[in-house]
């Protein structure tokens, strides 16, 4: 009986070494630590790991913007405002520049909305220029490494390229005075001029309280196997269909439009929320941009993201595993989306549904005011911690340039 | 500020919520009127009118014809779209601009993004030859949605479900079919184990037999010696004994579970069944109560009434502590005097203070010999003896404040409660077997058929004989004109005037409802 006692008590050990476990919480749902190297990550705590500065600009770069438009606080830009109001009152703040790790400028560049809510992104370049020249001009600290330990918050559409349109963000490329700070922004795609070595991804901005007066009791059986509200195609930019989201929108809707398990359709309907908490699957394809709030909306909803975005760089990535929680299809495959969706087999439907359950996986992807342990705010913070010690390259040596501060287009030059 | 021409113009493109497209930027960027610039606008105005004679956008096709020869990786990608459009032969025809223009945007950003698989531009939309659902993999979905529903059951739904005893008391007339499908019907539906007790008054008959036999459910049939009376006052009382006889059915048997009181003219929800699993011992829900009132009288009353007519709702009664501190009972002052007395009477039937069907019941609380029973309950048998009806379960109780409110204390309304009879007058076919087929006395004077026969000789009494029609599967074959000559039994005076009335008939096979 001995020799066997301690087979069954090793079987037993390595099995909780290796396997996924399955917790019970206060919901009374199973759910699944995402564990292993990538998903303990989300529950590290950055505070102790790293300090961070945060620049003192005059008003005219942070509140006067907001001033002038609150709406920056409700759109899905927000973060950048979030991020500097977290950090104000964080416990990794330290207000000795010389033991910080992370130096932060608060700059709200995405803060110049249109009449129907939208940044322009045509002042952000003088803008942020003209805050790194304050800051090269003011503190040592710029200098010191050329901005190697700076991070900047970009949340824009193609991050720090600053223009909304794709091939004007790439002939553009990153803002030059950027090139050796960490940029964290929504924006994420491999291969693209607009993604850094380097970046943090994060979600979009999503109002938590909002999406939380919106549950539904748990019991509620989904119903709905796909699910999806927006445009297809952009009439008032592209009428003709193929630019906006690479046509792969316009290729759901011609394939699907009349598929009884596709609930698609361009409506707004009071009931969003409530209908992506019946759905098993959401569909979170590209826009104009590859990334969009659906994603934070399914996680949160417990509906399965399906991402139809080639490429994609999603947040977080290398602390959530978003191949084991979403579905990625290639953009060419949309046609054949209904014979990937149903040909997934229940038990791994039933595995990214419990994945997707999981506390830690949804506080990941929000940005509560107060910050709460585990959300994004801490995410980002992780992250950052996670890039240190800085290598030797960032520190230059005195005296020496690297950046060109007179390159990119000539109307970026003007003072703001 | 002074905006630049370029910005002046998104800013007019940017009424929608999206973006500016590409192709009209890179016309408002050549500001400076160059050689270039000039060759492309006439070669775009001959592109243009070109497009506009063929119907559709002819450049890409062009270029793929072109090129296509030399199939060098970096011009294929972006014709991918042409050629998903050629081979899906889905052609947008709409005549467009630039259709030169977005040419050179492409190749440029094609040389800019050469190491990326993801290309900007125009791309195709891709539809597959037939856009339409799969049966097979609609079937499958289905499939997986039963299985998530399942497991969302498993996960948040009632954990270790008990058995469901239904008890229905019954007895043979017009309207108990009616009445017993839409309770078996409710109860096929219940996803938990069921027991169905059915107690009919003057013994068992065929008639009942034959209807819940096809419930396929667990059932318990039994015949209670004494016939129905023909009052409403005396059929309410013998149900209750009938209930009481199932309660010692369930006694006897021993059978654990729930035990409701479907009354077979009741209508029940689904919830219903899911909030019964949550009794421990006694509960009580709130019973809607739906009189079946044809008096109109009764509307006049109660415009006249001043104070707001009362929920028409039987149940429990909470405090804000959700706590039991009374009933709700029907209300039924303004119905004194103009109540039902006997079943087929044409005035509204009340119901009783509190209706049996309101309260839910732990079987093992009419067990004998049970030591876990509750001190408050009284034996099963204390009951039978009585002289007096038993109105409601409270009866059982020593004391009534231990009953549970169910469905979030009561404010839920989880079934309903009816009566309704067939009228002493009224006319229905026994066991709804229509015996000997109907006849047809309808004359269709203005049919379109051109044989219909225009009116044919008249007998005795009866109207003119029939345009028989097949029911309207055969609508324009004209088929049997025999004119029926035998009587009707509705009232002709008011056949004759409703003209093109279509009469079915029912071939001699007829099939049993």
């Amino acid at each position: 009986m001995g020799p066997l006692k301690w087979a069954l008590l090793g079987v037993l050990l390595s099995a909780s070494l290796f396997a996924i476990d399955s917790v019970e919480l206060r919901r009374n749902q199973p759910t699944e630590r995402i564990s292993g190297s990538a998903g303990d990550v989300l529950e590290d705590d950055p505070v102790g790991r790293l300090k961070v500065f945060v620049y003192e600009l005059p008003s005219k770069y942070n509140k006067k913007i907001l001033q002038k438009d609150p709406r920056c606080l409700n759109h899905m830009f927000a973060a950048e405002i979030f991020m500097h109001r977290f950090l104000l009152s964080s416990p990794v703040r330290t207000l000795n520049p010389e033991e910080a790790d992370w130096f932060y400028t608060p700059v709200y560049t995405t803060c110049d909305l249109t009449p129907n809510g939208l940044p322009l992104p045509f002042k952000s370049p003088r803008m942020m220029r003209s805050a790194i020249q304050l800051i090269s001009a003011n503190w040592p600290y710029w200098n010191r490494t050329e901005g190697a330990d700076h991070f900047f918050v970009v949340p824009h559409d193609f991050g720090a390229c600053f223009h909304y349109q794709e091939e004007k963000a790439i002939e553009r490329g990153i803002l030059p005075l950027l090139q050796r700070a960490t940029l964290v922004q929504t924006f994420g795609q491999r291969n693209h001029v607009c993604l850094k070595e380097g970046s943090i991804t994060i979600p979009p901005y999503a109002p938590p309280q909002k999406m939380h007066t919106h549950l539904i009791p748990d019991k509620t059986p989904r119903s709905i196997f796909v699910y999806f509200r927006g445009l297809f195609y952009d009439v008032g930019n592209d009428p003709e269909g193929g630019y906006y989201a690479r046509g792969a929108r316009a290729a759901v809707w011609e394939n699907f439009k009349d598929n009884p398990l596709f609930d698609i359709s361009t409506e707004h309907p009071t009931t969003y929320y409530e209908d992506m908490q019946r759905a098993v699957f959401c569909l979170c394809p590209l826009g104009w941009a590859p990334w969009s709030p659906r994603l934070v909306e399914a996680v949160i909803f417990g509906c399965i993201p399906v991402i139809i975005a080639d490429d994609i760089v999603l947040p977080f990535a290398d602390a959530i595993p978003w191949e084991e929680i979403g579905v990625f299809v290639d953009e060419e495959d949309v046609p054949k989306l209904d014979t990937i969706l149903t040909s997934i087999p229940p038990e791994v439907i039933l595995r990214k549904q419990r994945l997707l359950a999981n506390p830690s996986m949804k506080q990941a992807m929000l940005f509560p005011q107060p910050a709460q342990p585990g959300d994004a705010f801490h995410q980002v913070l992780n992250g950052l911690a996670r890039k240190l010690p800085h290598d030797k390259n960032a520190f230059l040596k005195p005296g020496e340039k690297v950046l060109n501060w007179t390159a990119g287009p000539v109307g970026d030059l003007k003072p703001w | 500020m002074k905006l630049s021409a370029l910005q002046q113009s998104y800013l007019n493109r940017r009424s929608n919520s999206f973006r500016g497209s590409a192709q009209l930027d890179s016309a408002a960027d050549g500001s400076v009127k160059s050689p270039a610039a000039v060759f492309w606008l006439v070669l775009h105005g001959v592109c243009c009118l070109i497009s506009l004679v063929l119907g559709f956008r002819f450049s890409r096709l062009v270029f793929f014809f072109i090129f296509s020869t030399s199939a060098t990786n970096l011009y294929t990608a972006p014709f991918r779209g042409a050629a998903e459009i050629a081979s899906h032969l889905d052609v947008r025809s709409t005549p467009v601009t630039g259709a030169a223009d977005s040419v050179p945007g492409n190749m440029t950003a094609v040389v800019a993004s050469s190491t990326s698989r993801v290309v900007v531009g125009r791309h195709g939309i891709r539809i597959r030859p037939w856009p339409h659902p799969d049966p097979v993999e609609v079937m499958k979905a289905h499939q997986i949605l039963e299985r998530v529903q399942r497991e969302q059951r498993a996960l948040f739904g009632v954990k270790n479900p008990r058995t469901v005893i239904a008890v229905t008391p019954t007895y043979a007339r017009t309207f108990q079919k009616l009445h017993l499908t839409g309770v078996m019907h409710s109860l096929m539906l219940v996803p938990y184990d069921l027991v169905w007790i059915v107690v009919e008054a003057g013994g068992v008959t065929n008639e009942t037999a034959s209807i819940i036999a096809k419930s396929g459910l667990r059932t318990i049939h039994v015949g209670f010696r004494q016939t129905m009376p023909n009052s409403w006052e005396g059929r309410h009382k013998l149900e209750s004994r009938m209930r009481l006889h199932a309660l010692g059915i369930v006694r006897e048997q021993k059978l654990d579970g729930v035990v409701m009181f479907a009354d077979d003219s009741n209508m029940h929800s689904m919830e219903l069944f899911d909030e019964i699993q949550n009794v421990k011992w006694i509960g009580a829900v709130s019973v809607g109560i739906l009189l079946h009132s044809t008096d109109s009288s009764a509307t006049i009353q109660r415009e006249g009434e001043e104070e707001s007519t009362p929920m028409p709702v039987q149940g429990p009664a909470c405090n804000a502590t959700n706590k039991l501190v009374g009933w709700h009972t029907f209300n039924s002052l303004q119905y004194v005097g103009r109540s039902a007395v006997y079943i087929d009477d044409r005035a509204p039937v009340l119901p009783r203070k509190l209706e049996w069907s309101g309260f839910v019941l732990n079987s093992r609380l009419v067990w004998k010999d049970v030591d876990d029973k509750p001190e408050w309950v009284k034996d099963l048998d204390e009951l039978d003896g009585a002289g007096e009806e038993v109105e409601s379960p409270l009866s059982l109780l020593k004391t009534t404040s231990v009953v549970e409110p169910l469905g979030n204390c009561g404010r839920q309304v989880l079934l309903w409660w009816l009566r309704v009879e067939a009228r002493s007058d009224s006319k229905f076919p026994a066991q709804w077997i229509i015996d000997p087929p109907l006849d047809i006395t309808v004359p269709s004077k203005r049919t379109p058929w051109p044989d219909a026969p225009p009116e044919l000789p008249s007998n005795e009494k009866m109207s003119v004989g029939a345009q028989t029609q097949d029911q309207q599967i055969n609508k324009h074959s004209t088929k049997t004109k025999t004119p029926r000559t035998r009587r009707s039994r509705t009232k002709r005076r008011h056949d004759t005037k409703v003209i093109g009335v279509q009469a079915s008939t029912l071939s001699v096979s007829e099939q049993q409802n």
